[in-house]
């Protein structure tokens, strides 16, 4: 299997501090991964240099079949190229109905001129997501109005619209109840049937049922990766994360 | 479609009626013409406070130099009046003479005409098309979205965002008026262009009939302004700038480039505010580097605040009021208040009372003067409201599922 994600070598520091230290990474065409790691051990700085927040102070970070490089490249054009991030807290445009969150996320034209002149009727696209996260019945309701379990779900949904090939999810099953946690890992499982989904997650339990390889994260460099069974029995693992007495 | 929104035809409705109720009164003398030129200037100053709430009050860039691109609308059709006024003032006596008169003579005699005041009779090259009205008409929308595209661009690429921005467009403002305020700026110093009432080729048409003729033009415009940003806001166009005033950086993340877009709405509203000033400053008569000055710019911000931001009929009431509010008490139409040891005059106090509303909206009806049309249709206000994630309505049911 070719890898659809490449990060090798990549290392990037905050005022002296290594964030991420030469790490490499990567990730098939279709494949769930979860991500896991104390805190501070560089899981979000890890999301940033992928999607385009921060660039890498050494290091590539290759994508797609072309491998074409992506630092260098603006927010825009790597979420354009394909690349989704959901962020820890959910991030909906509450002012906006669930419809107009949907209708921007999905796959279209994006610059301005095309968006302002070309107006095709998107409504029923958004509908059919709107079904698949469970919002059906709550089209027309703002954003701000939902719970906090449905507006991780909408986000998810704005995820999947854009069809992006690879989804990069930050805890996505923060703050939620058991009922809403077994809804979101269905909908993690299904999408990572056509596509590469990463998910950095805290929660050990959530990791167990995702049910996929996992990749140990510390100080910046993958420690440990493989099954987590495999994973939880590696004594440096044990030793740095495990073992601790956090909020894993 | 965007006819179909009640709030365009209501707007629409209500604009006619103005217009039309104004015109029979003005054509029975009921009304003054100076009335009918305060009206047909508010209608301008309200098509600009369209394009602040375009920029501010949907996009989110608190814009502090819109008003410039009023004043440099005003100035470029100032100019062709000026110039077409004083070309039929100079003619007569040129052509007394044996020889028609030169192009050079012509022009040394408009020169010395229109720049005596700055003790000059060159024609400076910014006057190289001031007798045309379609190039200065052109150059009325054109400079000012020049302007605005090199700023914004420069501004908006290198991320510069909330009070920073501001700060830049004020800066910007303080430097064009500054300039403008030199006497060999070649538009004539702090004199700036005078006499603009003044039409060519309409010169024995009465003032009365010029200012409804302008008092319509200003109602079109201000109507096709309406229509056009409401098709602006509306739709996945209107989202995403929605979407870059409460989270921009989510928006990039959506694969939108939030700096093009933040460039067009820029750029597009100078535009419109440009045209907007070239239809105001016939009617006012007179465009000085005062009007350019950054404090004209931070009324526009005060109009759309006590309108209402984000959304477009809230900008037209906040402009009309505080503007016709505005003549009223410093015309002397509002009667002093004698105190017994102090007398307010509001010529003085207009400004203070001014102040004071922005304080009070701002405190305690952030939606504006327009938040009270959702008391009346009982529409809950967007954006503002018991929201949340811990108040989402719909919790309680989630939990017993």
């Amino acid at each position: 299997m070719s890898a659809l994600l490449e990060v090798s070598g990549v290392s990037k520091s905050f005022d002296g501090f290594k964030a991420i230290d030469n790490l490499s990474f990567s990730i098939g065409e279709v494949e769930l991964r979860a991500v896991i790691g104390p805190n501070g051990a560089g899981k979000t700085t890890f999301m940033d240099l992928v999607t385009g927040k921060t660039r890498p102070d050494s290091g590539t970070i290759r994508y797609g079949s072309l491998s074409r490089s992506l630092t260098g490249m603006s927010e825009a054009r790597i979420a354009q190229a394909g690349i989704g991030r959901k962020f820890q807290k959910p991030t909906v445009f509450e002012d906006q109905t669930v419809v107009e969150n949907l209708v921007m996320a999905l796959k279209s034209p994006r610059n301005p001129f095309s968006v302002l002149i070309r107006r095709p009727p998107q409504r029923d696209r958004a509908a059919t997501l709107a079904e698949q996260i469970g919002l059906d019945d709550a089209l027309d309701r703002r954003a701000g109005e939902l719970s906090h379990g449905q507006k991780q779900w909408l986000e998810i949904g704005m995820l999947l619209a854009q069809e992006p090939r690879v989804l990069l999810v930050d805890e996505p099953a923060a703050g939620m109840t058991t009922a809403e946690r077994e809804k979101t890992t269905q909908m993690l499982v299904d999408a990572a049937r056509t596509r590469a989904v990463v998910v950095i997650e805290h929660d050990m339990d959530f990791v167990r049922r995702l049910n996929c390889r996992v990749t140990v994260l510390h100080e910046g460099c993958v420690l440990a990766e493989g099954p987590l069974d495999h994973v939880c029995a590696d004594p440096r693992v044990i030793d740095v994360y495990l073992g601790r007495d956090d909020d894993a | 479609m965007i006819l179909r929104k009640p709030s365009v035809l209501i707007f629409l409705s209500a604009l006619a009626l103005v217009t039309i109720v104004t015109t029979l009164m003005a054509q029975a003398g009921l009304v003054s013409t100076s009335f009918v030129k305060l009206l047909g200037k508010t209608l301008c100053l309200a098509i600009a406070a369209l394009a602040m709430d375009l920029v501010w009050g949907f996009t989110g860039i608190l814009s502090l130099g819109h008003f410039a691109f009023f004043g440099i609308g005003g100035y470029a059709i100032g100019m062709w009046l000026m110039w077409d006024r004083t070309e039929n003032i100079v003619m007569p006596s040129l052509t007394g003479g044996p020889l028609p008169p030169t192009p050079f003579q012509i022009e040394e005699a408009i020169g010395t005409q229109i720049f005596g005041v700055v003790g000059s009779s060159d024609v400076p090259w910014l006057w190289s098309l001031a007798g045309s009205l379609p190039l200065q008409l052109a150059a009325a929308v054109l400079v000012p979205g020049l302007i605005a595209l090199i700023f914004g661009w420069l501004a908006f690429r290198s991320r510069v965002t909330g009070v920073y921005l501001s700060i830049l467009t004020q800066a910007g403002t303080l430097a064009l008026s500054l300039w403008l305020f030199q006497n060999d700026s070649g538009l004539r110093g702090n004199n700036g262009l005078s006499g603009l009432q003044n039409i060519p080729g309409l010169r024995d048409v009465a003032q009365s009939v010029v200012s409804l003729w302008f008092l319509w033009a200003s109602a079109i415009a201000l109507a096709l302004a309406y229509l056009i940003a409401a098709w602006t806001v509306s739709g996945r166009f209107g989202s995403v700038l929605r979407g870059i005033r409460d989270d921009e950086a989510r928006v990039r993340f959506l694969g939108y480039e939030v700096e093009h877009y933040k460039l067009a709405v820029f750029t597009g509203t100078a535009m419109v505010t440009g045209l907007a000033g070239a239809l105001y400053y016939p009617q006012a008569g007179i465009v000085n580097p005062a009007e350019i000055a950054p404090i004209a710019s931070i009324y526009l911000a005060v109009w759309v605040a006590i309108g209402g931001r984000g959304r477009l009929y809230g900008a037209v009431i906040g402009a009309a009021v505080v503007s016709l509010a505005s003549s009223w008490f410093t015309g002397g139409g509002a009667p002093a208040i004698n105190l017994g040891f102090y007398v307010i005059k509001w010529t003085d106090w207009w400004l203070v009372l001014l102040g004071f509303s922005f304080v009070l909206v701002t405190l305690f009806a952030p939606k504006g003067l327009g938040g009270l049309v959702d008391l009346w249709t009982g529409r809950r206000a967007r954006g503002i409201g018991p929201l949340g994630p811990d108040q989402g309505s719909l919790r309680g049911k989630e939990e017993v599922a």
